[in-house]
């Protein structure tokens, strides 16, 4: 639970911080995204791709995503500016969790060159993770944690594309449903875990009832018009909800606004 | 782009392409991100971006999914999902329950249905 100026991990060096970052990495946050690597490596396969290239693709993206999109579009043939503006939308969302993120990520205690090594690792399973413990490490040890976060993240889903590529087919479908079904209940779960506030939850609620609209109306731009128009109405709505905001301006004296949600 | 499958100069052009297309919206966001001030309204707003964003995605996997998920019917997904949330808060905000409680339902009702 994120705990600012937090009590908690003091880790007494760089390297046990990242060993403990490992250690967590390679715990159930690592087992879902092999078993979600494990899903691209078949589709790498199905489309054509050699496994040092599914490899290589996971390890330079590293955000399923932007790979599904991307291989999607050497299957189909598609165009290289086709290819590299679809990975640069959807790429976005990239964006607002590295600004999250970047806070925690050691300050002046860290290198640039670690920082821009760090944020790598930074797509959905490393934001919710690093999100989750960052506050509770010590500033100075942060990096170092979040390094070993990182790194058995890639290490993990490394090891899943190459599973999943050499298993392709091979699995039964009620298995394979479930493992797919692994991601989006880790990832709402963990957001629930990590929410501390009432804006988080509202966020949350909104987002997931926006998504599959936005899918359906605009897909390509769903991620980003969810989390603009889903982050901005919640946001508005929490902070007029705040204590301070209702001792400054009661609730009542605006009652539109994108609130009736649930 | 077809029959690239293999080789270097796939994994040259994937690499360059992450490089340019991609990365940069890390590095971006590091920029803007690191001396913002968490208690701040920005930091709030963008959090709140990042969080229904991934939210969005969450129910996008599951109402829309690929693969052999997209096999299980809707309502199955919907109710393992519903379940994994109970489970997880009836276990104290536990993880690894609620996450084992929705497969285990998906992977039960799947054998009734």
């Amino acid at each position: 639970m994120p705990d600012i100026n937090g009590r908690g991990s003091g880790f007494a060096t760089d390297a046990r911080a990242f060993r403990a970052g490992l250690a967590a990495a390679l715990s159930i946050p690592g087992f879902i995204l092999l078993a979600s690597a494990a899903g691209f490596g078949a589709l790498a396969r199905d489309a054509g791709l050699s496994v040092g290239n599914a490899n290589v693709m996971m390890a330079a993206l590293f955000a399923l995503p932007a790979q599904v999109v991307m291989v999607d579009q050497l299957a189909r043939g598609g165009s290289l500016i086709g290819a590299i503006l679809a990975v640069s939308l959807i790429g976005v969302r990239l964006l607002p969790m590295t600004v999250v993120l970047a806070p925690f990520l050691g300050g002046r205690h860290a290198g640039r060159w670690s920082k821009l090594v760090a944020v790598h690792a930074i797509a959905i399973t490393a934001w919710i993770e690093g999100f989750r413990r960052l506050p509770a490490v010590a500033e100075e040890r942060r990096m170092a944690h979040f390094l070993g976060i990182g790194t058995g993240l890639i290490a993990a889903s490394l090891a899943g594309t190459t599973i999943g590529y050499g298993l392709a087919g091979a699995v039964p479908p009620a298995l394979s449903a479930a493992l797919l079904f692994l991601t989006p209940i880790y990832f709402i779960l963990s957001l629930l875990q990590t929410a501390n506030r009432n804006g988080d939850l509202l966020a949350i609620v909104i987002g997931a009832l926006l998504g599959p609209l936005a899918f359906h109306f605009a897909p390509g731009f769903d991620l980003l018009l969810t989390g603009l128009i889903g982050g901005t109405a919640a946001f508005l709505v929490a902070d007029r909800l705040s204590p301070e905001a209702r001792l400054a301006d009661p609730p009542s004296a605006r009652p539109d606004g994108p609130g009736g949600v649930t | 782009m077809s029959g690239l499958g293999s080789g270097w100069g796939t994994a040259a052009l994937i690499i360059a392409i992450a490089i340019l297309a991609h990365e940069p919206w890390r590095w971006l966001g590091l920029y803007v991100g690191r001396d913002l001030d968490i208690d701040g309204v920005l930091f709030r707003w963008v959090r709140a971006v990042a969080t229904a964003m991934v939210a969005g995605l969450v129910m996008r996997l599951l109402v829309f999914p690929a693969g052999a998920l997209a096999g299980v019917p809707m309502a199955l997904r919907l109710a393992a999902f519903a379940a994994g949330i109970a489970v997880f808060y009836a276990a104290r905000r536990n993880l690894a329950a609620g996450v084992a409680g929705g497969a285990a339902v998906l992977i039960a009702g799947g054998y009734i249905v």
